[in-house]
């Protein structure tokens, strides 16, 4: 039988997805069911003094006006920040209170205030009008870089400090850049961005009160967190009694990893009125409440040799985490950003220091790559400036810094398992004709155009994560993997999976791992996900984590099904069971023509005895049925690597800027899909892209949110985008059996220093994030006056 | 979005003598409905004009290019008769929002909007057009009049906008990466008599830029623009892009048009 490993099988869902078929959280509609509005803070930062909710309670349709206080009075819990993290000086990081709606006071624009729940969702709106609350505005901080010399947003929290956190050893690095050469320094800002899911959050939740059970439909990456988070922190239910069902998703890219306000209000309100109540987030509101990503100011330094050898690395960076500390908002500048801010390179001394600031905006948390697009835009815009200021050649200055023995002990956390950095690099020089590009450059010159090629050699921690490991670093959950195979009695199979997807395309990279682990026909097998009542506990999909690690759980539980088909196998067939070898789907014993099928096997599993026709007694002990559950806690991350190279055009008399042409070569270890993992990275890309050039989450001074719709947040489109040249070089991950690991998050990691590089090579001078045509513009204005008075 | 009172009438009188101060006339709806969703705007009555028949359709003359007011961009994009008359029009039009908004939208509702940074506003100064309602006829230059604002009044209906043809004409716009609306769009047309160049984007309502019209009027060659300078006072600024940064593009784009023209 042919492995189906590694081929491009295309993808079982998709006919359901884009043909209207799928089952998104808003299609789900309960009999009784009421829908909920939010009433949302106007301001960025305000005392609540007083909330009047009698016209609104009077309002045609309205069931229920809840606030602050009702939340209180049943005692639901606020919201979680899910990682602890301690400060250099070993104090416990600040947490402010997070109610689901808030009593005392509002700290974005948008914060959650009181909710009406009405007949229809017109009527909840025209409700929520009425509702008048009473703010004394106060004056917001809002910029990251000034939030620590800022008035306190929460009195018990100086300087609005969540801490100050160190990796690293300060003195090591002191005395490697006394021995340095040349110090490269470079100051940065990593823009904030708005993840904006194609399907906006929503929530439904249905109370039954003969049995007190809560059903939960909502969109979530993560279902098996939000029960957990709902019951045991929120206290809305025990865990027994609530069910929490993610349909399909349409995309989250870390805004969808854990449950926010509107799903505790929800499932709580439900309770309280006993109706379904249901909340779709309307984009607006998307773009106000869902957590934004990045967002860091940085001052980083290289020192170097004039050789190009590196010594030493600092960073020193705010990261804004927003009004409230999110589940992940913790962890995403810190264990996640730090450690991967040297880069793919050998670097004796390092350190990464971040001062996590309040502000009043939208809490920042995970996005697409969270944390190590910010690590690799630091250290990839250095090394490119420190190829510059030595004069050497991009791809020689990395490669003479590349390790090349494997395990490579990486400077601050990571032990990397495996990896060729030399030979992705000399790839995507190949496949990117980097020779080519000075003759592609003058052909641009000769229209006007400046052309301008950078570079970007990543690593990433992810397939997150060893528990052990996560937990000794103040993570609050472990994070494992679990699945169930289930063979039902006519020989087809069920794999339930604690992971989820929502675009990732589990159904079937998840069913060619099962179909030839059991040599079951892929037609054969379903994969089923996102339902806390369906299959075991597990962490979901965030951190490109799902195959390596839930992947692996599949692969485990297909082992433990072949061993007992085994012993099944050996009974029917009257030998002993060490004679008995299974391959492609069939149990054989060797030097005979006996044999059994999966499927026979499964059969006899559900029919243990004898029976007319049937002969299948079961061996002594033997339990009948034929499922089992594998939990899989990886030994180590996985370190997916790779080169990009991008070229753009700049039109320098609009500052217009263009990729022309984008190389990625990237080793994910074994690839299950090739056609999923290039459309994986194609997404990434797109988003990494939309980073360097488009995307600006902008808050005005008072603290209103400017870029609040697609009339000012720049999405990009498919024509911004060149056709992608795409290569793979594997080194297969030796932490999980089957070499995976991860793809989710390259190209969102490595495009923003590759575009970045490229257009400060075309121009000459430095440019920040997003490089819009203004600023380019600008770019090029000043280096035409320095070229002339040069002349 | 708040309850109104809908009517669909085929009748321009019936049209007019239905608005009040509280009623919107309904055509492409491609701003309307939009501000009526997020609640910027409501209205107690909504009077659809589209069925309106005269409203809708395309005239060509020697001299001019009559557009019905309810003519959807596409169809002013595909016409045979723009595309021969005023090749720029037909290309302006095919550059406004996407498929869906250009089959949904009219030229009509697009210069009663007013938007500052709308396309049509451009072709109208630049092509010297006159705007035809039920009871008279506004000259383009009369016609705008500042931000969403124009010269009609109350229940005053646009049923076409007359183009004068020129001898050449280019319309040049940089959008706006994420609206894809114009930061700027200049429009230059070069008539028997005079030059205009009708600028959109740049600042609060659509204008003639007279300092580029009399430099291309003397010499109409992109390089007669090298030593005019255009002031970023009255420019707008906003996140996308400063005054200074418009004022360069108005020349920038208007060099461009010349060029193309």
């Amino acid at each position: 039988m042919a492995s189906l490993v590694g081929s491009r099988v295309e993808r079982k869902e998709d006919k359901k997805l884009l043909t209207g078929r799928g089952k998104y959280t808003a299609d789900v509609t309960f009999a009784h069911q009421t829908y909920a509005y939010f009433v949302r803070s106007p301001h960025a930062r305000a005392q609540i003094k007083n909330i009047d909710t009698s016209k609104a309670e009077k309002s045609s349709g309205v069931v229920a006006v809840l606030t602050g206080k009702d939340i209180a009075n049943d005692k639901i819990g606020g919201l979680i920040a899910g990682w602890r993290i301690k400060s250099e000086d070993g104090s416990d990081m600040k947490v402010p209170a997070h109610p689901p709606l808030a009593s005392e006071s509002v700290n974005y624009v948008g914060d959650h205030v009181a909710v009406v729940i009405a007949e229809s969702l017109d009527e909840a709106r025209n409700a929520a009008d009425l509702v008048k609350v009473d703010y004394k505005v106060l004056k917001a901080v809002v910029k990251t870089d000034q939030a620590m010399d800022s008035e306190n947003i929460y009195k018990d929290i100086p300087k609005n400090l969540c801490f100050d956190w160190l990796l690293g050893d300060r003195e090591k690095v002191k005395e490697a850049f006394d021995k340095a050469d040349k110090i490269i320094k470079i100051d940065l800002i990593n823009n904030r961005l708005i993840p904006n899911a194609m399907e906006p959050r929503a929530a439904n939740a249905d109370y039954n009160p003969s049995t007190e059970e809560i059903t939960l439909y909502t969109t979530s990456q993560n279902p098996h967190l939000a029960r957990i988070i709902i019951s045991a922190f929120n206290g809305v239910a025990p865990e027994n009694k609530l069910r929490v069902i993610a349909p399909d998703v349409g995309g989250g890219f870390g805004s969808k990893i854990y449950p926010y306000a509107e799903e505790v209000v929800c499932s709580w309100a439900s309770k309280k009125i006993e109706r379904p109540v249901k909340w779709v987030a309307d984009r607006t509101e998307s773009f106000l409440s869902d957590c934004h990503g990045r967002d860091h100011v940085t001052h980083a330094e290289l020192a170097v040799k004039n050789d190009g050898t590196f010594l030493g690395f600092k960073n020193e960076t705010i990261a804004n985490i927003g009004a409230y500390a999110s589940v992940f908002a913790t962890v995403t500048p810190t264990y996640l950003f730090g450690p991967c801010a040297t880069g793919v390179y050998k670097m004796p001394a390092a350190y990464s220091n971040v001062k996590a600031v309040y502000t009043n905006t939208a809490p920042v948390d995970a996005y697409r790559g969270a944390g190590r697009p910010e690590a690799t835009y630091t250290i990839e815009t250095l090394v490119e400036k420190a190829a510059r200021e030595l004069g050497m050649d991009p791809a020689e200055i990395r490669m003479k810094n590349f390790p090349t023995e494997f395990p490579f002990q990486q400077t601050l956390v990571h032990s990397v398992d495996s990896g060729d950095y030399n030979a992705g690099l000399k790839k995507a020089m190949e496949v990117g004709d980097y020779k080519g590009f000075e003759k592609r450059k003058n052909e641009s010159a000769s229209r006007g155009k400046l052309r301008g090629i950078g570079f970007c050699s990543y690593f990433e921690a992810c397939g997150i994560a060893p528990s052990a490991v996560v937990m000794s670093l103040g993570c609050g959950i472990g994070l494992w993997e679990s699945a169930e195979v289930r063979f039902n009695p006519t020989g087809n199979v069920t794999v339930f999976t604690g992971s989820h997807s929502h675009g990732q395309g589990h159904d079937t990279t998840f069913a060619q791992i099962a179909a030839d682990r059991l040599g079951v026909p892929l037609e054969n097998i379903e994969i089923s996900h996102g339902d806390t009542d369906k299959g075991p506990f597990g962490y979901g999909t965030y951190g490109s984590r799902s195959l390596t690690v839930g992947g692996t759980a599949i692969v485990k539980a297909c082992d433990k099904i072949v061993a007992k088909g085994k012993k099944v196998a050996a009974k029917m067939l009257e030998v002993n069971e060490s004679e008995v070898e299974f391959k492609d789907g069939e149990f054989i014993v060797a030097k005979s023509n006996k044999k059994k099928t999966i499927g026979e096997v499964a059969f006899a599993c559900y029919l243990p005895g004898t029976y007319g026709e049937v002969k299948s007694p079961l061996p002594e002990g033997e339990e009948p049925g034929l499922k089992e559950t594998s939990f899989f806690d990886p030994g180590n991350f996985s370190f997916p690597a790779g080169s990009h190279i991008c070229e753009v055009e700049v039109d320098p008399e609009t500052g217009n800027t263009e990729v022309v042409k984008y190389t990625a070569v990237d080793d994910f270890g074994t690839i299950i899909n090739p056609l999923i993992v290039e459309g994986q990275v194609h997404g990434g890309l797109a988003q990494g892209i939309g980073q360097a050039l488009y995307e600006n989450c902008h808050y005005d001074d008072s603290g209103q949110l400017v870029t609040a719709s697609y009339m000012d947040y720049t999405m990009p489109r498919a024509d911004n985008f060149p056709e992608f040249n795409l290569g793979f070089t594997c080194t297969p991950a030796t932490s999980n059996p089957l070499g995976t690991k991860g793809c989710g998050e390259a190209g969102a990691i490595a495009a923003p220093p590759a575009v970045m590089n490229a257009v400060m090579n075309a121009v000459g001078t430095e440019v920040s994030m997003p490089a819009t045509a203004e600023k380019v513009w600008k770019a090029c204005q000043k280096m035409n006056k320095s070229n002339s008075k040069a002349a | 979005m708040k309850t109104f009172n809908y009517h669909s009438t085929k009748d321009v009188k019936e049209a007019t003598k239905l608005a009040s101060s509280s009623s919107a006339f309904l055509a492409g709806g491609m701003t309307t409905l939009p501000s009526m969703k997020l609640g910027l705007a409501s209205y107690k009555d909504i009077i659809d004009i589209k069925r309106i028949k005269k409203l809708s359709g395309i005239k060509a003359s020697g001299k001019s290019v009559t557009i019905g007011s309810t003519t959807k961009h596409a169809e002013v994009a595909n016409s045979k008769e723009v595309k021969k008359a005023i090749p720029s029009l037909a290309a302006l039009a095919e550059g406004i929002g996407d498929p869906q908004v250009r089959n949904r939208g009219t030229i009509g509702g697009s210069i009663a909007n007013n938007d500052p940074s709308a396309d049509y506003p451009s072709a109208c100064i630049a092509l010297n057009a006159t705007i035809h309602t039920n009871n008279r006829k506004i000259s383009a230059d009369k016609f705008f009049t500042g931000m969403f604002e124009t010269s009609l009044k109350k229940g005053e209906l646009i049923e076409a906008i007359e183009f004068q043809i020129p001898e050449k004409s280019c319309y040049q716009k940089y959008p706006n990466p994420a609206s894809r609306y114009a930061i700027v769009g200049v429009y230059v047309a070069k008539h028997k008599s005079d030059v205009n160049v009708a600028v959109t984007g740049a600042k609060a309502c659509v204008y003639n830029e007279k300092s580029i019209a009399s430099a291309l009027s003397k010499n109409f060659s992109s390089s007669s623009l090298d030593s005019v300078k255009i002031s970023s006072s009255g420019m707008n600024s906003d996140i996308h892009a400063s005054a200074d940064y418009r004022a360069n593009m108005v020349k920038v784009f208007a060099k461009k048009a010349v060029d193309a023209c």
